[in-house]
């Protein structure tokens, strides 16, 4: 299958011992010229890359509370060391959250500190240098974004904000990643990260309406670019064809069809996901962020609404207010945005839906919690509600429900492995190797509760289970989208 | 009066200016810094009053280490509560008369010393011997822990073994709050107790130590949960977009 072992999944997952730089060479192909310019950042390493970096360091530390209070405070006291999944599956000890930190720790301890100036040895600060802008992109690029090591930190230190902060600084000297700044381009030039355009997006569309008319009997609409519909739904890209993505989109619309709520997608803004977060830059957030607005103000919707998707959830709850809001033109009656999972839910909770739960008896389902769903967002009006709300729609949907343990889900819930940037073929080790904790966890409830599926609310955590679930010997298609079990099981048609 | 007064004297001034000016500048870094996007790491508060109570579960109980790992959470929280009780026993050294709760912790304050030291070792048989903490620590992680180790021996060494003369060390700060020279007693063990502790202060505002003032401030424990519900509004809500060639 590839140059590289399949981690061994073992009874229970262990603290490997250390080996050092086992992953150095794990790197994502660089970005080109074309794929840096329309970011505006520089197409190649520019000469004095050293005094730029530095130099963006220190802007970043200016207007960053997070990044200076996060650069001070770690005491070292090793908290977070055995919480990254990078570190549990590849040994590297490099993937220690607190270790990653130190690459740029120490450049800020070299100049931006005193003790740095005076004793670099003494106090771990180092020179930034070619070979050190090497370890970075190597191992900024083993970090999923996924803040499971801030949970532990006494101090909060988000590893992802660090991250986050190199990522912004490699695009500054022109060293940026492919996968993510193409995707980007994609989004500014056609719309979405698979670089649709509107015609076919309207031919999918077309064909789902099809394929449910022939499954169900139903009129079940997917409307693109309709004005006055009361709904914009933005959804990841993957929804319009990937399997089992497409599967959660024939749920929305069976949702938002059963429930009488008018809806539409929009193709300027046909894309949930925002890499802008991934790469750590503010100014690309928000310049994707707005598509939203103008899509929504465009077409005078009065809702708005994201479907399955984890770090496009986090921007959108968390950032997009402060990126394109305020949404004062929304009806102020529901939150602004919603995600599809409150909107079922709510639905649920009003006796709205009717369901067919032995339409899924032939799966024993398990929920895997998304990163940046569970860490850095919300659903419903309760802090934790985004653990609540999607395990109840499957239990709703779904007769035989299991969770994985408890210190695998939750706020403890272990990345998929590809979030954050990574769900690129040129990074398949380091994919690999990081679903090793979630695979353990999966494999517990296989073999103790029966459990064939496993169902979760990511685009990337979707595409990346496709892939990794058969190098553990699982199946591909034992991942399922948690409105792929809502479809199955809904009821169409008049409401008895 | 004696060259150890007068050096000591200068010595606890610069230090506390050090330290005073030192944390009090990077506070007011951590205060000017915007906290662009909202980061609380969740499920958190969704209101002030909440956030306080996460920040007392953090700041008096260490909650997160606690989830985190038992065995430095233990070392760790013992080391701190040792080390509060102990900086409370030397208030003696600054009020006159002492107040009452400050006469009746004395005795805990000798036991919080042993504490301290206990603590602080289990802290360090980690860091040395734990491969995953030692691959992570600086000679300045080491070189601290035997900093505070050293402060709190040569402590409890006066305490129990090499006296001295503690009227006298009460009138030497109490003077310098006043401007006003006391001599010092110069048994070396008091000596070498004031010179370790004056090197700390000078130490605080450029080191680790700042995590004390920095929790404070960490934006993934401080923040509301609340962004749907109210906007936050920062310097990139008014950013323009990139000056990047526009689409088509
Ligand atoms: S954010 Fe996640 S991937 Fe990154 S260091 Fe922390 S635990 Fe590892
Ligand atoms: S848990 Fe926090 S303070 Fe401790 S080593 Fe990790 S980042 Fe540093």
């Amino acid at each position: 299958m590839a140059d590289f072992e399949t981690p061994e999944v073992k009874e229970y997952l262990d603290i490997p011992a250390l080996k050092r730089g086992v992953m150095g060479n794990s790197k994502p192909f660089v970005s080109k010229e074309q794929f840096q310019e329309p970011l505006g950042f520089p197409g190649e390493l520019v000469d004095n890359w050293q005094q730029v970096a530095v130099d963006k360091l220190g802007e970043l530390l200016k207007t960053n509370r997070g990044l200076q209070v996060f650069m001070d405070s770690c005491v070292k006291c090793g908290a977070c060391t055995d919480k990254c999944h990078y570190f549990l599956g590849t040994s590297d000890p490099r993937n220690m959250p607190v270790a990653r930190q130190d690459l740029l720790r120490g450049v800020y301890r070299r100049y931006y500190t005193l003790p740095g100036k005076l004793f670099p040895k003494l106090v771990g600060a180092m020179d930034l240098t070619e070979d050190l802008l090497d370890q970075w992109y190597s191992y900024y690029h083993q970090c999923s974004e996924c803040r499971r090591c801030s949970v532990y930190c006494p101090y909060g230190i988000d590893t992802a904000e660090v991250t986050m902060a190199a990522r912004d600084i490699m695009n500054a000297v022109g060293k940026g990643q492919k996968y993510s700044n193409e995707i980007i381009g994609k989004v500014f030039k056609i719309g979405n990260n698979l670089g649709l355009p509107q015609p076919a997006l309207e031919d999918t569309l077309e064909g789902l309406e099809e394929e449910v008319k022939e499954d169900t009997g139903a009129d079940v609409r997917y409307p693109l670019d309709e004005e006055g519909a009361e709904v914009l739904l933005v959804t990841p890209s993957a929804d319009f064809f990937a399997e089992p993505h497409v599967d959660g989109l024939i749920g929305y619309g069976k949702v938002f069809h059963q429930a009488g709520i008018s809806w539409t997608l929009s193709s300027h803004a046909s894309e949930a996901a925002n890499f802008g977060l991934f790469i750590g830059s503010m100014e690309n957030m928000k310049r994707i962020a707005m598509r939203i607005r103008e899509a929504a103000l465009d077409l005078g919707v009065k809702r708005i609404v994201f479907g399955e998707c984890g770090h496009a959830w986090r921007v959108a709850y968390s950032f997009l207010n402060t990126l394109a809001g305020p949404f004062d033109f929304l009806d102020p009656r529901y939150p602004v945005p919603q995600h599809i999972c409150e909107v079922t839910y709510d639905l649920i909770q009003r006796g709205a839906l009717t369901f067919d739960k032995s339409a899924n008896d032939h799966r024993r389902v398990t929920f895997h919690d998304s990163c940046n769903v569970a860490r850095a967002s919300r659903m419903g009006d309760m802090p934790g509600g985004q653990f609540i709300i999607p395990r109840e729609i499957i239990k709703a949907v779904c007769n035989h429900y299991y969770d994985m343990p408890p210190d695998t889900i939750g706020e403890a819930t272990f990345c998929c492995g590809g979030g954050g940037g990574l769900l690129t073929d040129d990074l398949m080790e380091l994919r690999v190797k990081g679903a090793l904790p979630r695979m353990q966890a999966l494999k517990q409830v296989v073999e103790e509760n029966g459990v064939t599926h496993l169902a979760a609310i990511c685009a990337i955590c979707k595409s990346q289970f496709s892939k990794v679930l058969p190098y553990y010997g699982f199946q591909m298609d034992q991942i399922v989208s948690v409105h792929q079990l809502v479809s199955d099981a809904i009821v169409l048609g008049q409401k008895q | 009066m004696s060259f150890a007064t007068v050096f000591f004297a200068l010595l606890f001034y610069a230090a506390t200016a050090i330290f005073l000016i030192g944390v009090g500048m990077r506070i007011a870094r951590y205060a000017r810094a915007p906290a662009p996007l909202k980061i609380p790491t969740t499920p958190a508060p969704t209101t002030r009053t909440g956030v306080v109570g996460r920040m007392v579960t953090e700041v008096v109980f260490f909650h997160s280490l606690f989830k985190a790992n038992k065995w430095i959470w233990i070392l760790g929280w013992v080391f701190h509560l040792a080390l509060l009780l102990v900086l409370l026993r030397h208030l003696r050294y600054f009020i006159e008369p002492v107040w009452t709760w400050v006469v009746l912790i004395q005795p805990f304050g000798v036991y919080a010393g042993f504490a301290m030291i206990a603590g602080l070792a289990g802290l360090w048989v980690r860091r040395l011997f734990v491969e995953r903490i030692r691959y992570i620590s600086s000679p300045s992680d080491h070189l601290m822990l035997a900093l505070l180790i050293a402060i709190a021996a040569s402590g409890l060494g006066m305490k129990y073994i090499w006296h001295t003369d503690i009227p006298a060390v009460k009138m030497f700060f109490m003077g310098l709050m006043r401007f006003d020279f006391h001599p010092l007693p110069t048994d070396p063990m008091l000596l070498i107790h004031l010179s370790l502790v004056a090197a700390l202060m000078i130490i605080f505002p450029f080191s680790k130590l700042l995590h004390a003032p920095g929790v404070f401030f960490s934006p993934t424990r401080n923040q509301a949960d609340n962004p749907r519900e109210r906007r936050h509004v920062t310097w990139i809500s008014s950013a323009e977009k990139p000056a990047a060639p526009a689409e088509q």
